[in-house]
């Protein structure tokens, strides 16, 4: 059965959809276009000569054992923080979705964490986690464990995780409390009726009823991990110790604005944005045919 | 909001609009990284100068970071809208003099506006970072400092230690002695490439890189790979390993491991100065960085850190001759020891330089003092005079990576030096590339 809105006109919907295109045009397509062109060139810091090399500045960047290491790091990072703060998200979403008192306050301050720039985030961990300052480190420290991110690279990874994962945990609870509050009761109870424990409930219904709202922010997570986590590991680490926790996007930002090498950062980004688009489009084509609508 | 009061409030913007002086003010944007203290000073000065003279006004913004300022500045003039005058930091100095037709070489533009303008009259220990290999100033120098050893007295006499370390033998001895009252750190330095590169190869004349350390041109090749820097950098992977020396990071964020009393034995800049002052418990004072007695001629003369002023390229001449005057008005003998004295930055002419010593300061204040007796220790050599590498901001991550995995034990000294120099030589041909033809 055919179900679809009649416009009499095609000018009317043309009209309706421009604002949207405008948006993508102006603030996606074009700076997309930019970074391919400015991959091409090399170029002075202040734009003063610019030269034409062709694919010189990819050449280069394949050749650099960093931007492999880097590529590594960044699928460890983006894996961890990804599986945890989903985890972690769904949980606290589980929990929260019970009737007890109180539980809007509840719900409330755990909603708080996304409001926290990352980079803000970033600056409350390293008080907590300072060799020698922090409480945290200090606790650690007493009890045997010689932490210390400054030098040790699994430290600094774990310290940026725990910061990426915290600041996005929230994201992930509140979608997953509106996915969970979606969920007919009804279906749940004949289950419990039939004699399903809790466990059993969670796995058989409410996991693939919930399957759209994960998968969607499956991959939101990675989209927030590949790009929006900078700010964290500038704050945190700076992307040391000895490069442990410098990923793509980081490396994109060392490398254009710290060492102004444009040509060689927007090169990294068409790669970034290549791996992003085919990771996204990989799900969107074999993952998706698990999700239950 | 009735209408008399709104008739009232009209009347007196259009006073207030009446009362501004007939002829044109030229503006002259000044952007900055100072926070706190040096914040107000920088607005101080902006406000001593306009209240001095009625045809300029300066108007200082804060950008951020230093390498925000730098970034900022650099998308402003690819914008065609750069400031009259920018901050940058001793690193960003190859990339600003890189950009020739994006900025005013400062001698020249004192010529320029006839002001009266006489670069022997400036510290050359200071002015030679910011110079051509041919003497010709490009920035101004504004606030520098250099790097000293600052040292907890109370903890030097509870660990028996008669006097403050003057040797690199001398530091690792009395750091392996601390070690058992500051299990967590007997010595540590922030800036660990400034530190441990940079003034190290000054201070023992021996160069960074070939070409006069870059001054002379960008063609310049590292190599400070030599038995020297490994000998220093094999001695402090030895005592990380149980923290008599413990790593502070590449910036200065571990320098409250010295007020803190952590950290015994700490190097860093010279204008960490007031904070020192306000925090430290304890017995302190400051001395001259070490150095390997068998070196000879060491110690040489530390170079400097901290920032200059640039003046950016295609403005008015009226602005240039704002601008001019406002150098001018800087270097006045009697303002440079205002600030010497309460920035803790360095003055950058001899005459306040002398005057600050005739004064009887230092004997108040003898640290102050330190830094300036290790910037005018020797005549500067071309091994010491500054260095001018291309991209150096990313540079001194990259060498900090590998002195990390050198003491996190991941490579050998050797081998992480080697590397820290094979990396930035690429960075250097990446750079020479990029250079304007």
């Amino acid at each position: 059965m055919e179900n679809r809105a009649l416009f009499s006109g095609k000018l009317l919907p043309c009209l309706l959809i421009l604002p949207q295109l405008a948006v993508s045009l102006i603030f996606f397509y074009w700076p997309a276009a930019q970074a391919l062109w400015q991959s091409f060139l090399v170029q002075d810091a202040f734009g003063l000569s610019t030269e034409f090399v062709r694919f010189e500045n990819y050449v280069i960047l394949l050749q650099t054992p960093e931007y492999y290491q880097a590529i590594g790091i960044t699928l460890i990072f983006s894996a961890l923080v990804a599986f945890f703060s989903l985890t972690l998200g769904l949980l606290l979403a589980v929990m929260a979705n019970r009737n007890i008192r109180g539980i809007q306050i509840y719900r409330t301050f755990l909603i708080v964490p996304y409001a926290v720039a990352p980079a803000v985030a970033s600056v409350l961990f390293i008080f907590m986690f300072q060799p020698g300052l922090g409480m945290i480190a200090r606790a650690l420290q007493r009890n045997g464990i010689d932490w210390n991110p400054v030098l040790n690279g699994t430290h600094a990874m774990i310290l940026v995780v725990i910061v990426a994962v915290w600041n996005q945990i929230s994201y992930n609870f509140l979608f997953f409390l509106a996915g969970l509050q979606a969920i007919p009761k009804s279906v749940i109870e004949a289950a419990a009726i039939d004699g399903a424990r809790p466990m059993r409930r969670f796995w058989t219904i409410v996991f693939p009823l919930l399957s759209p709202t994960t998968f969607f922010l499956v991959i939101v997570n990675i989209t927030y991990v590949f790009f929006n986590t900078l700010g964290i590991i500038d704050t945190a680490t700076g992307g040391g110790p000895n490069g442990a926790t410098q990923t793509l996007v980081y490396k994109v930002f060392q490398d254009g604005k710290v060492g102004t090498d444009l040509g060689g950062s927007a090169a990294q980004s068409v790669i970034l944005m290549v791996i992003v688009v085919a990771l996204t489009a990989f799900q969107f084509r074999y993952v998706e045919k698990k999700v239950h609508y | 909001m009735s209408l008399r009061h709104f008739s009232t409030a009209a009347a007196i913007t259009v006073t207030l609009a009446l009362a501004t002086p007939a002829h044109a003010v030229t503006e002259i944007q000044w952007w900055h990284a100072m926070t706190g203290p040096n914040n107000d000073v920088v607005v101080k000065l902006a406000n001593d100068f306009n209240a001095s003279q009625s045809d300029y006004r300066i108007v200082p913004t804060f950008k951020g970071s230093y390498a925000d300022v730098l970034n900022a500045g650099i998308a402003a003039f690819r914008a065609g809208n750069a400031p009259g005058i920018m901050q940058v930091f001793e690193v960003g100095t190859a990339t600003m003099m890189a950009a020739k037709g994006a900025i005013k070489p400062v001698s020249e533009m004192m010529k320029e506006q006839g002001e009266a303008f006489d670069p022997k009259s400036y510290l050359p220990a200071i002015t030679g970072y910011y110079s051509t290999s041919k003497g010709e100033m490009l920035s101004f120098p504004f606030n520098s400092s250099s790097m000293v050893m600052w040292v907890n007295l109370d903890a030097l006499k509870q660990a028996d230690i008669a006097a403050p370390p003057k040797t690199w033998p001398e530091v690792f001895a009395d750091a392996r002695k601390l070690h058992a009252t500051h299990p967590t750190c007997g010595y540590s330095l922030s800036w660990i490439t400034w530190g441990l590169i940079e003034q190290f190869s000054a201070w023992h004349n021996v160069p960074i890189g070939t070409r006069a350390n870059g001054l002379d041109g960008f063609d310049t090749v590292l190599e400070f790979n030599t038995p020297l820097d490994i000998k220093l950098l094999e001695n402090l992977v030895e005592l990380q390993k149980d923290k008599s020396f413990d790593y502070s990071g590449r910036t200065n964020t571990g320098e409250g491991r010295f007020t803190s009393g952590e950290c015994p034995l700490y190097m860093t800049s010279s204008a960490f100065y007031p904070n020192v002052k306000a925090n430290a418990k304890f017995g302190y004072t400051a001395v001259p960085m070490p150095y390997f007695p068998d070196v000879n001629g060491a110690p040489q003369n530390s170079i400097i850190g901290g920032a200059s002023l640039w003046v950016m390229a295609g403005k008015t001449a009226a602005e240039y001759k704002g601008i001019a005057t406002f150098f001018t008005f800087l270097s006045d003998t009697d303002r440079q020891v205002y600030l010497h004295e309460v920035s803790g930055y360095l003055p950058i002419t001899k005459a306040a330089y002398e005057k600050t010593k005739a004064s009887g300061f230092y004997k108040d204040t003898p640290i102050l003092e330190v830094p300036l007796r290790e910037l005018t220790n020797k005549e500067p050599t071309e091994n010491s005079r500054g260095l001018r590498f291309g991209g150096m901001v990313q540079m001194r991550d990259v060498w900090s990576e590998e002195i990390e995995a050198a003491l996190a034990g991941k490579k050998s000294a050797k081998d992480a030096l080697d590397a820290a120099v094979s990396r930035g030589n690429q960075m250097l041909r990446q750079f020479e590339r990029t250079v304007a033809k």
